[in-house]
């Protein structure tokens, strides 16, 4: 059923009764050409792509709870691509075109907002760093605008400018950046997948490999064996326990991340905006919440909650800009583990076992990358060979010396 | 979390600071007498860069850098938080070849 304003309005004359299923729920068939582990927004894009893209259809994407009650449905839903380094660069920039274009691809209304996003500095040496970032983002075709603190002022009022620690100098403005809808993002690339054949089948939870001579044949499933030619992990946060059952030993560690969400107030932040002498990003979602986030708890973690020191810097870095906050009700606040790579970015690469792939290691920045994420790894998948917006995201960079350290803080996962 | 620190007692987690797995070992500088370049690299790759990422009770590294600033190896489980043991760290960062204390 294609949604548009028609459907709607027929819908509505008829009582609503005539909504059909955005996605079947099929059961497992005995083999798929390719099948995805992991429902969240990389593995529903990853089969989206491999049926509209690459015209492999007979695909399975495998979810142990829901689609999207994992990361996809745990993140602060910003969208930005001012990446600075070769490598990332244009992988974000092709994300941020996706992104401009998904609600048309999809039929689906994924309420995509370029709202904007500025990234704060407080001091001349951030603002030498941020005008570097910027410039690398603008000679790769990027939009980005560096901001005195006189601009700052006018568009964002209330901030805090009385700091004298941590004086707002000015920021770095990346104007196409802005928010999604998480949820949104996740369902429209299951119902566009399973218009183009895919089969998404949740409560599936893989529990072991099938291999023949050495090649990935197969799953073991909470649902029964399945048979696959190719069988790709989307399974951040998780991926070191899912490869470990293939023997793989990967440059990842899993970290709590907290985000936390507001009572809804009247309209109030612009865009997205990021503190640089903490580590704190706030934007505020249509509902009027106030959804904010900062540093790792720092711990590896599989538990998907975290604790109070880490809520208490994240509070205090939002004291520090927008004191007004210390004011508005916490509602909600939640975990996600993070793929915490090694150089604090993703792989999307084959592994040493034939037949089976890997996209990992997303970091903070999973959300972001997710239609990215999606056709580079289906086209990985597909051909046997990067994509070249993804082909320094490979799992040997490690051992190369070719990692992509952004924040430079080398082999600590627990700092990027 | 609460840890329970051997010289201080049980103080809050903001008092603590975490440095992460206990468990890789620093490879001796000539692997195999040297003799093998690409083994030394890949005994590096594997010392510094991949990760067991127990989903389970894990040995690790913290600090007690708003205590007593001793390292202290803790046993805990990743998937629910519980400490099962926390002792002081002899040799913390020792290599394969100079296991200092333990």
């Amino acid at each position: 059923m294609k949604y548009s304003i028609f459907s709607l309005a027929r819908a509505a004359l008829t009582g609503h009764r005539g909504w059909t299923r955005a996605w079947r729920d099929p059961a497992p068939k005995s083999r798929y050409d390719v099948i995805i582990i992991g429902g969240g927004g990389h593995g529903l894009a990853t089969a989206y792509f491999l049926a509209r893209e690459y015209g492999i259809r007979n695909v399975a994407v495998l979810e142990k709870g829901w689609i999207g009650s994992g990361n996809a449905g745990r993140n602060t839903t910003i969208i930005r691509s001012n990446y600075m380094l070769p490598g990332n660069v244009g992988f974000y920039e092709l994300s941020m075109k996706l992104w401009e274009r998904m609600e048309q691809d999809l039929n689906y209304n994924t309420m995509v907002s370029q709202r904007g996003i500025i990234n704060l500095y407080h001091s001349d040496a951030q603002r030498d760093a941020f005008a570097r970032r910027g410039n690398s983002m603008r000679i790769n075709g990027i939009d980005a605008e560096l901001l005195d603190a006189a601009q700052i002022r006018k568009e964002l009022p209330f901030l805090n400018y009385a700091n004298p620690r941590f004086p707002i100098m000015g920021g770095l403005a990346q104007r196409r950046g802005g928010t999604a809808r998480h949820d949104a993002v996740v369902w429209g690339y299951a119902r566009a997948a399973n218009d183009l054949g895919v089969d998404i089948i949740q409560n599936c939870e893989v529990t072991g490999f099938q291999r023949t001579d050495g090649r990935i044949t197969g799953v073991e499933t909470t649902r029964g064996p399945i048979g696959a030619g190719k069988v790709g992990m989307a399974v951040a946060g998780n991926t070191s326990r899912v490869a470990a059952m293939a023997g793989l030993r990967l440059p990842v560690e899993s970290h709590v991340l907290q985000a936390f969400v507001t009572e809804a107030i009247k309209p109030l932040l612009p865009g997205v905006v990021t503190f640089g002498a903490g580590h704190f990003y706030i934007s505020q979602s249509d509902k009027g919440g106030l959804v904010f986030g900062g540093d790792l708890d720092g711990y590896n973690s599989y538990a998907q909650r975290g604790n109070m020191p880490a809520m208490e810097d994240v509070c205090e870095g939002g004291m520090a800009i927008m004191p007004m906050i210390g004011r508005v009700r916490l509602l909600r606040q939640w975990g996600g583990i993070m793929d915490m790579s090694m150089d604090g970015t993703p792989i999307i690469d084959k592994t040493p076992v034939d037949g089976l792939y890997l996209n990992a290691g997303w970091c903070y920045g999973g959300f972001k990358a997710t239609p990215a994420s999606g056709l580079t790894y289906a086209h990985l998948i597909a051909r046997d060979e990067p994509h070249h917006e993804a082909s320094r995201f490979r799992l040997d960079r490690f051992l190369r010396g070719a990692t992509i350290d952004e924040k430079g803080q080398g082999a600590q996962p627990n700092l990027h | 979390m609460r840890i329970a620190c051997p010289f201080c007692g049980e103080r809050e987690l903001g008092e603590f600071s975490y440095l992460g797995d206990a468990a890789p070992r620093r490879p001796h500088y000539a692997v195999d007498d040297g003799s093998d370049p690409v083994k030394l690299a890949e005994a590096f790759h594997d010392y510094v860069y991949l990760r067991d990422n127990v989903a389970g009770t894990m040995r690790e590294y913290w600090y007690h850098g708003g205590g007593c600033r001793s390292w202290l190896i803790a046993e805990r489980d990743t998937r629910t938080h519980e400490f099962k043991s926390v002792q002081v760290a002899p040799g913390a960062g020792a290599s394969v070849t100079s296991p200092a204390g333990e």
